[in-house]
């Protein structure tokens, strides 16, 4: 058995625990799962207003987010069901938000761009691209100034490098050393333009290092070199050694939202990058490896499908938030406006 | 969608005041129905609506003012579909008028001011005004572009007879602006309707004898009162005469459906209301005299409804009670025609070639020339007096 | 109690202080705000008394740290962060609008963002079209936000420490000309109440509402009309969201004709809001038609005449007062 030091820092092969191994596939199981289940609650009218599928990026929130403590903050962005669910948010919590329900993880208010749950330091779903990064640069500050340990996660895609907020935040951050992890998700669209025509520099890394930010670019395909990359830099950004910067180079192998035609790229693109599927390459290359035995994806498969089958059924269940209560939360007290 | 407006109750009312509403929102009401007590110049009227349906929406408050034909509620008819909103042009808003006593357009003086010559008030000097029952149109003002204001209202208040207690204060007010309504109404005709006069006398004992006869073995309550018989023999004439039942209205003559006959009532404590007698042809005695009575009590309670003082199609006036042996009216415009009754009087008479002492009484007719000329008056008034003088003929069994 | 006179911009500084003194959770953060002393010297020795880390100079930029301010407040700080002027507000509005004034509803419930965000607003100074403007009216038209503009020194010092106790996010508009303004304040600084407007002067025949800097303005005129024979009240309002319906209902009940002071626009404005206000809960009372003083509908101009014909000066209000009464130069209607 390769020693830590020698292990490949990749793929299944990387690692020597199967426990670990059968976590990471089902957690991107569950992800992609509980996704295509959107996907069709969304065509039945179950779940409207938008609607921002992470399938085929499922590797990375389900590598990186086991690298993060309880304390730690995670910030995300409006496709962030991922994220809640390797958070610990319950899926039957989200589901019901999707389906504004006030048994959701925001009573039913936010809808699926817009998930939170303080108790996990979820500060989750922002729709503006790029405006969670400000906050992530305050939650660090409160936590620096309050002389506590925790690391706060902020994660958007590589559309919020052209904002302002960006470049504010991350130097910001580094001006004063803050412990922050940038973590940006770049599937290569800004909705639906390619990064190479909304960019002058698609190195995304050298953009973090013109901040003096550390930064890694990370096979975001590759569950394993996710949850190791991330691991160490959030040893690093906890250790005080300032913010960091990773770049997880993935791709959604869905549109941008349910109501996108995907005018602007080929389908023999999207078909390339599915077979770089993390969940099948993970998948085939631990029963390969002896890691997992041939039967473990039936089983989580069946594991996945109760839990997302009991999560529709939680949101099925669910109630209407009172119309009366349709002002309250605006303020702490109730306040006329 | 259809607009409930303010109702013209008479050619000299403007606006009234919204007292109360007797419906709301989403109630179903009936064609006929009471919806809303209004206070006029004239008291407060209850004022029906004529089209079914259910409530849309209450437009005017309780307490405001509203002026003749603006929108007092919005009706949904029967079998319209809910949420559309038809909106009516100008000219169907005047069409749509409840029975429009207004003069036509052409004229050179309106009586009713357009939308564009509202009284300007301020709204507290509206509601101040309201309040001491004082008619702000009389004021004037000395606010910005020469509204009304609280200050012109107090002003005018204290101008007034000095009111010993708030309660008396508006009774006055309401005396003067009835007065002022007379005076307006009075005055239209004298100078529009080139008036005629016709009068005869006649005698009355046979009348007088079926009467006591009807009365005799009834207790007083039930008994009948002389000008019962009077009305009855004016509605039988209308029926016959029917060109002097009816209203001038733009030009032309617009006969009245049905004999509703107005009764000149004089209000204690002066002034003066002619509440139509709904289908006085119709009634028998003892129904008349139960709805001339009620009419009577209601009129000097102001509890008048809207249909009573927009109704009548001829108005009979008596004034016998105080002695007048014979009247020469004034005609209630728009209508056309006004009978008047004198008192009971002795004369020597001449029956059957002797000269004896018989009651008689002066019937009179005044009539609008523009609509009818001597020889229907005469037609008219002789079958007036043949009726009662054949008292038989009133209600053939 | 011993009472001082001092300036405007003393007592914010009194107010900072004893915010910063009082809890270890707040701190000062904006441009200038440390070894500068702060652009209008208002945080002047701040640093010295506080240290780097609670009074924090920031780069310019204005939307990163006032989200960075929402992001501390969301974790348990009670940060105050210091914008410029109200016209550099603007590069931090995604923050304002999309976090601190959202989070808590968007959340369920789950977040607060007990934030006070300062800035100066105002004309008067010959700053032009950038640096001039009062923009407080647009901010008061967004639901989750508590808007304040202190316009005494007492309520200068004390509603910042009342902001500070509001769980939701205040946003503090301070007048640049009131700065230099000497008035009295009593004892220490103490929370003034954010929730109640105040009758500066009572009066019987027409009510001023104004607030801010321009509540100085309408003072003067109230005076000027006393002496004319108008007796007029005036009532600031301190608190522009949520507005003081009560007490302005009150004063236009009292005296039945209003006249809304603000340097504001008046075009889908606060001044509107006020007058809409009145119309829907105090149509009756009225015995003229509201008026509204406000700023001419330009970009404020460099030049001194201009400026002051932008801006409302005491002898408009006086004029407008006049109009309403029916007074001299009445026959002018705006």
């Amino acid at each position: 058995m390769p020693s830590p030091d020698t292990r490949p820092a990749s793929g299944a092969a990387a690692l020597d625990d199967p426990g670990q191994a059968r976590a990471l596939l089902w957690q991107m199981l569950r992800i992609r799962r509980f996704e295509e289940k959107c996907a069709e609650l969304y065509s039945a009218g179950k779940i409207r207003g938008f609607l921002h599928l992470y399938i085929g990026e499922e590797a990375i929130a389900a590598g990186a987010m086991p690298a993060l403590a309880e304390r730690d903050h995670v910030l995300a962005t409006y496709r962030e069901h991922g994220h809640a669910l390797a958070r610990g948010v319950p899926a039957g919590a989200i589901m019901a938000e999707m389906y504004g329900k006030q048994e959701g993880c925001s009573r039913g208010r936010g809808g699926s761009m817009h998930l939170f749950d303080a108790g996990r330091h979820f500060i989750g779903g922002s729709a503006i691209v790029g405006g969670a990064l400000p906050l992530a640069v305050g939650y660090a500050l409160a936590d620096r100034l309050a002389g506590r340990d925790s690391v706060t996660a902020c994660f958007f895609g590589d559309g919020a490098v052209a904002e302002g907020e960006f470049h504010e935040s991350l130097n910001l951050a580094a001006l004063w050393q803050l412990p922050v992890l940038f973590l940006c998700e770049n599937n290569r669209y800004a909705m639906g333009t390619a990064l190479e025509r909304h960019q002058s520099q698609v190195d995304l890394a050298a953009k973090a290092a013109a901040y003096r930010l550390p930064s890694e670019s990370v096979d975001g395909m590759d569950v394993v070199a996710v949850a190791r990359t991330t691991e160490a830099a959030v040893d690093r950004v906890r250790a005080g050694q300032g913010p960091m910067f990773l770049e997880y180079r993935t791709y959604r192998f869905r549109a941008h939202s349910m109501f996108d035609p995907e005018l602007y790229r080929d389908k023999a693109e999207v078909e390339q990058w599915k077979k770089r599927c993390p969940i099948e390459t993970f998948a085939r290359d631990a029963v390969a490896s002896g890691l997992l035995a041939a039967t473990a994806r039936d089983e989580l498969e069946r594991e996945v499908a109760e839990e997302v089958a009991a999560a529709v059924a939680f949101a099925e269940a669910g109630t209407w938030e009172p119309v009366e209560h349709l002002c309250h939360d605006v303020y702490a007290r109730e306040v006329r406006p | 969608m259809s607009e409930f407006r303010m109702p013209s109750l008479g050619a000299d009312m403007e606006s009234g005041t919204l007292v109360e509403w007797l419906i709301r929102p989403g109630e179903r009401v009936e064609r006929g129905q009471v919806v809303a007590v209004v206070e006029t110049q004239k008291g407060a009227i209850d004022v029906e609506i004529w089209e079914a349906g259910s409530v849309e929406r209450l437009v005017a408050e309780e307490g405001q003012k509203v002026p003749v034909g603006e929108v007092l509620a919005l009706i949904r008819g029967e079998d319209e579909a809910t949420g559309r909103q038809v909106p009516a042009d100008r000219h169907t808003l005047e069409a749509s008028r409840a029975p429009d006593l207004s003069p036509p357009p052409a004229r050179a003086i309106p009586e009713t001011p357009a939308a564009g010559e509202r009284l300007r008030i301020s709204p507290a000097a509206r509601k101040r005004a309201a309040e001491l029952g004082l008619d702000p149109a009389g004021v004037s003002g000395s606010g910005v572009g020469g509204s009304v204001t609280l200050d012109d209202i107090a002003r005018a208040a204290e101008a007034g007879e000095p009111a010993p207690s708030a309660r008396t204060a508006p009774t006055t007010d309401a005396h003067a602006a009835m007065r002022q309504a007379i005076a307006a109404a009075m005055a239209r005709s004298k100078r529009e309707i080139p008036h005629y006069y016709l009068g005869h006398t006649l005698c009355v004992e046979p009348a007088l004898a079926w009467l006591e006869a009807h009365n005799a073995e009834r207790p007083v309550a039930e008994r009948l009162i002389f000008p019962v018989l009077q009305l009855r023999a004016v509605a039988l004439a209308l029926e016959a005469v029917p060109e002097l039942n009816g209203w001038y209205r733009d030009g032309a003559f617009q006969p009245a459906e049905g004999v509703h006959l107005g009764v000149a009532i004089a209000l204690r404590g002066g002034g003066l209301v002619a509440p139509a007698l709904h289908d006085t042809d119709r009634l028998s005695p003892d129904a008349m005299m139960t709805a001339l009575r009620d009419l009577l009590t209601r009129a000097r309670k102001d509890r008048l409804r809207s249909s009573e003082l927009t109704a009548a199609g001829l108005t009979v006036t008596n004034l016998g009670d105080l002695g007048v042996e014979s009247v020469q009216g004034v005609i209630y415009p728009p209508q056309v025609a006004l009978v008047g009754f004198g008192c009971l009087v002795e004369r020597p008479w001449v029956r059957d070639g002797q000269v004896v002492a018989a009651r008689c009484l002066h019937a009179s007719l005044a009539a609008d020339h523009r609509v009818s000329d001597g020889a229907i008056g005469a037609r008219f008034l002789r079958q007036l007096t043949d009726h009662l003088q054949e008292p038989e003929r009133l209600w053939p069994t | 109690m011993t009472t001082q006179t001092i300036a405007y911009r003393e007592a914010l500084r009194q107010g900072l202080h004893a915010a910063l003194a009082r809890d270890e959770r707040v701190f000062l953060m904006g441009e200038d705000v440390g070894r500068y002393g702060g652009t209008y010297a208002v945080s002047h020795g701040l640093l010295e008394a506080f240290g780097e880390a609670r009074i924090r100079d920031t780069p310019l930029s204005e939307s990163a740290f006032t989200g960075a301010g929402i992001g501390a407040a969301l974790n348990g700080l009670r940060p105050i962060v210091e914008i410029m002027t109200v016209n550099f507000s603007l590069l931090a509005l995604d923050q304002i609008m999309n976090n601190a004034a959202t989070l808590r509803h968007m959340s369920g419930g789950q977040l607060n963002v007990p934030l006070v965000i300062r800035m100066t607003t105002g004309g008067g100074r010959q700053l032009a079209a950038q640096h001039s403007h009062s923009l407080e009216g647009w901010y008061a038209h967004i639901p989750g936000l508590r808007i304040v503009a202190p316009a005494t020194h007492e309520d200068a010092r004390g509603m910042l420490l009342a902001a500070l106790e509001d769980p939701d996010p205040v946003l503090i508009f301070e007048h640049a000309l009131l700065l230099n303004v000497e008035g009295t304040v009593k004892g220490e600084p103490h929370p003034m109440e954010l929730d109640h407007a105040v009758i500066r002067r009572e009066g019987g025949q027409v009510s001023l509402i104004t607030y801010g800097g321009m509540l100085h303005k309408t003072l003067a005129a109230a005076d000027q009309l006393a002496a004319a024979g108008i007796d007029a009240e005036v009532l600031d309002l301190r608190t522009l969201r949520p507005l003081d319906d009560a007490a302005i209902m009150a004063s236009v009940a009292k005296t039945h004709r209003v006249v809304v002071v603000d340097e504001g626009w008046r075009s889908g404005s606060l001044s509107a809001e006020i007058i809409t206000r009145i119309n829907e809960q105090a149509f009756f009372e009225l015995d003229a038609p509201p008026v509204r003083v406000c700023t001419q509908e330009v970009p404020i101009p460099y030049p001194r005449h201009l400026e002051d014909a932008a801006i409302p000066q005491i002898e408009d209000i006086v004029a407008a007062v006049h109009r309403l009464m029916g007074g001299p130069g009445s026959g002018a209607t705006s």
